[in-house]
């Protein structure tokens, strides 16, 4: 009866054990995903950047440097998108995982770990902002808004840190809170807020002194200004050093915090 | 395949306001056993199985699965038994046959060889048919069935069973049942929770009662009826209101006597010589009948008549 069960070969065997789950999960879901990649990134691109960008004449100085609003407001959307879309992957599916249909349980059941099974979410999280960051740069081409063809590649690349950075937090937060009316607060207080103020519309320093303060040091407006840098072909090495930096310290310290909580709701108990 | 001794686990606090649920058990389960865990809900008996599992940490006592400590070997014991849990834990909005198949993925076995489980397996439980159908709109014995079919994804060499039956119809719990059978038929040892004494009665060889967190009886079904309890029980219905005053009349008459609000249990070695000494004594029961011990009378002597929740 006994047939030995292969042993973990690596760090990273663990979760692509489970890569065959999260494309079963895709193959059913992608459709629903289409429409929201393809079909948003473009009614926002039409709406804010050349029908009410049409309406703003800025002075360049003032655009750091894009030429229309249209190429300034792009990057800043691109990035605003990495973030709803980590919002959408880790909350209610992390929560239905845990509380409604209980999947992480038949999974630590297994020789699985849960470091692996966040290894492997995370992995599908990047995976989701990947194809959507893909998709909406392929959008943004016609448009002409792109100064550096090596700087819109490596902003690709920013995506998905910006997207890590996003993710073990707020994965760390709902394996926390384990209560899904938690998700209104920091969907109207967190996501919002951060989408409209940070930078992505418009310059920070229109803000007043404490609120573009307040600005500079959430994890959007890093990933917004680095984002734009690159699109715009207009590099600052120091400043691009401190939000790579910055993504990276918080990615971190989410996935810390992730693994930590979610071991408390699925094995300490 | 399992031996615990002083096993315990609480919850909560560091110090004082913990909540013991296991307070110091000792089993051993051997090859190829059906060992029960019976209790009312409450007795700990789910964070046993956790522990057994290797999934919950023990708080202390020592345990060991297959020969191995879990507290270090957890995957490689994870790696070799199977485990239907209370709650099914499918993935709904996948079909019957991509959560079989993506849970033996999890074992790390390549994917032809799951393939080929997963149609054994859906043929062992009855799911051919079904295996392209939600989860969703399975009924819940086809679910509890997909999950024992889960289970022995990876051949177990011991299957942990929490409540595999409850919530399920009899013509449901019957084919459960006929499955587990054939898989103790094969060898594999099985360890299952249950608050159903007949289940306990049809499956285990050798089962424990647990209360409190503890054990309090040990034995096949067959010993814990004549440890515990008398060979035979007689039933009395004297009518509402009168069982209570006539309890005391007919109290020498049994090695124990129940008085409940509807009959009188005498607990004796012999029902029919009992109902005709009650009959001597002028007194005349509206009913009357003679059954034999059952594991039910051994489990609620133990455990009390009280509602636990």
């Amino acid at each position: 009866m006994a047939t030995p069960v292969p042993l973990r070969t690596g760090p990273f065997d663990g979760a692509g054990r489970l890569v065959d789950y999260w494309a079963t999960v895709y193959r059913r879901t992608w459709r629903g995903s289409v429409i929201s990649s393809f079909l948003v990134p473009l009614l926002y691109i039409v709406a804010m950047g050349v029908l009410l960008g049409g309406f703003i004449k800025g002075d360049p100085a003032k655009l750091e440097g894009a030429t229309s609003y249209l190429a300034f407001v792009a990057p800043g959307m691109l990035a605003a998108q990495s973030m709803t879309t980590v919002f959408g992957e880790v909350t209610y599916p992390v929560i239905s995982m845990i509380k409604w249909q209980k999947v992480y349980f038949s999974m630590v059941a297994t020789p699985l770990t849960v470091a692996d099974i966040v290894l492997a979410q995370l992995g599908f999280v990047m995976f989701r902002v990947a194809t959507v960051s893909a998709v909406f740069l392929a959008v943004m081409a016609p448009f002409g808004v792109f100064e550096s063809w090596s700087g819109v590649v490596a902003a690709f690349f920013v995506q998905l840190l910006l997207g890590l950075a996003f993710a073990t937090p707020i994965f760390a937060f709902t394996a926390f809170v384990m209560n899904e009316n938690a998700f209104a607060l920091i969907f109207r207080l967190g996501m919002i807020p951060l989408f409209l103020f940070s930078g992505a519309f418009f310059p920070i320093t229109n803000l007043s002194a404490p609120m573009e303060w307040f600005a500079r040091v959430t994890p959007l407006w890093h990933g917004v200004d680095l984002s734009r840098q690159l699109v715009l072909g207009r590099l600052d090495a120091s400043s691009a050093l401190v939000h790579v930096v910055y993504l990276a310290v918080l990615a971190a310290a989410g996935w810390w915090l992730t693994v930590r909580n979610l071991r408390r709701r699925l094995v300490e108990t | 395949m399992i031996r615990a001794v002083d096993l315990r686990k609480s919850f909560g606090g560091k110090d004082g306001d913990a909540v013991e649920a296991v307070s110091g058990i000792s089993v051993d389960v051997g090859r190829g056993e059906a060992f029960g865990f019976l209790g009312p809900n409450g007795a700990g008996k789910s964070s046993t199985m956790r522990m057994i599992a290797a999934v919950s940490p023990v708080t202390s006592g020592e345990l060991r699965i297959l020969g191995m400590d879990p507290a270090v070997d957890g995957p490689a014991i994870r790696g070799r038994i199977g485990v239907c849990p209370q709650e099914d834990t499918l993935d709904t909005e996948l079909n019957v046959l991509d959560n079989l198949y993506i849970y033996g993925r999890y074992f790390g076995l390549p994917r032809a060889e799951v393939r080929q489980r997963c149609e054994e397996l859906l043929e062992f439980v009855q799911l051919t048919e079904k295996a392209k159908s939600k989860v969703e709109d399975l009924s819940g014995g086809m679910k509890r069935r997909l999950t024992i079919a889960r289970s022995l994804i990876n051949r177990p060499d011991l299957l942990l069973l929490d409540e595999p039956t409850t919530g399920l119809d009899p013509q449901a719990r019957h084919v459960v049942w006929d499955r587990l059978f054939r898989l103790k038929q094969q060898g594999v040892t099985l360890v299952l929770t249950t608050h159903y004494m007949d289940e306990a009665e049809q499956l285990c060889d050798r089962l424990v009662v647990m209360d409190k967190g503890l054990i309090v009886a040990e034995g096949s079904p067959a010993e814990l009826i004549r440890t515990h309890s008398t060979r035979e029980v007689a039933e009395l219905r004297f009518g509402i209101g009168e069982n209570e005053t006539v309890a005391p009349k007919i109290e020498d008459l049994a090695e124990r006597i129940e008085v409940l609000p509807d009959r009188i249990l005498l607990y004796t070695q012999n029902g029919e010589e009992a109902i005709a000494k009650v009959h001597e004594r002028g007194l005349d029961p509206a009913m009357s009948l003679v059954r034999r011990s059952s594991l039910e009378d051994v489990f609620l002597r133990l455990t009390g008549r009280t509602l636990v929740d």
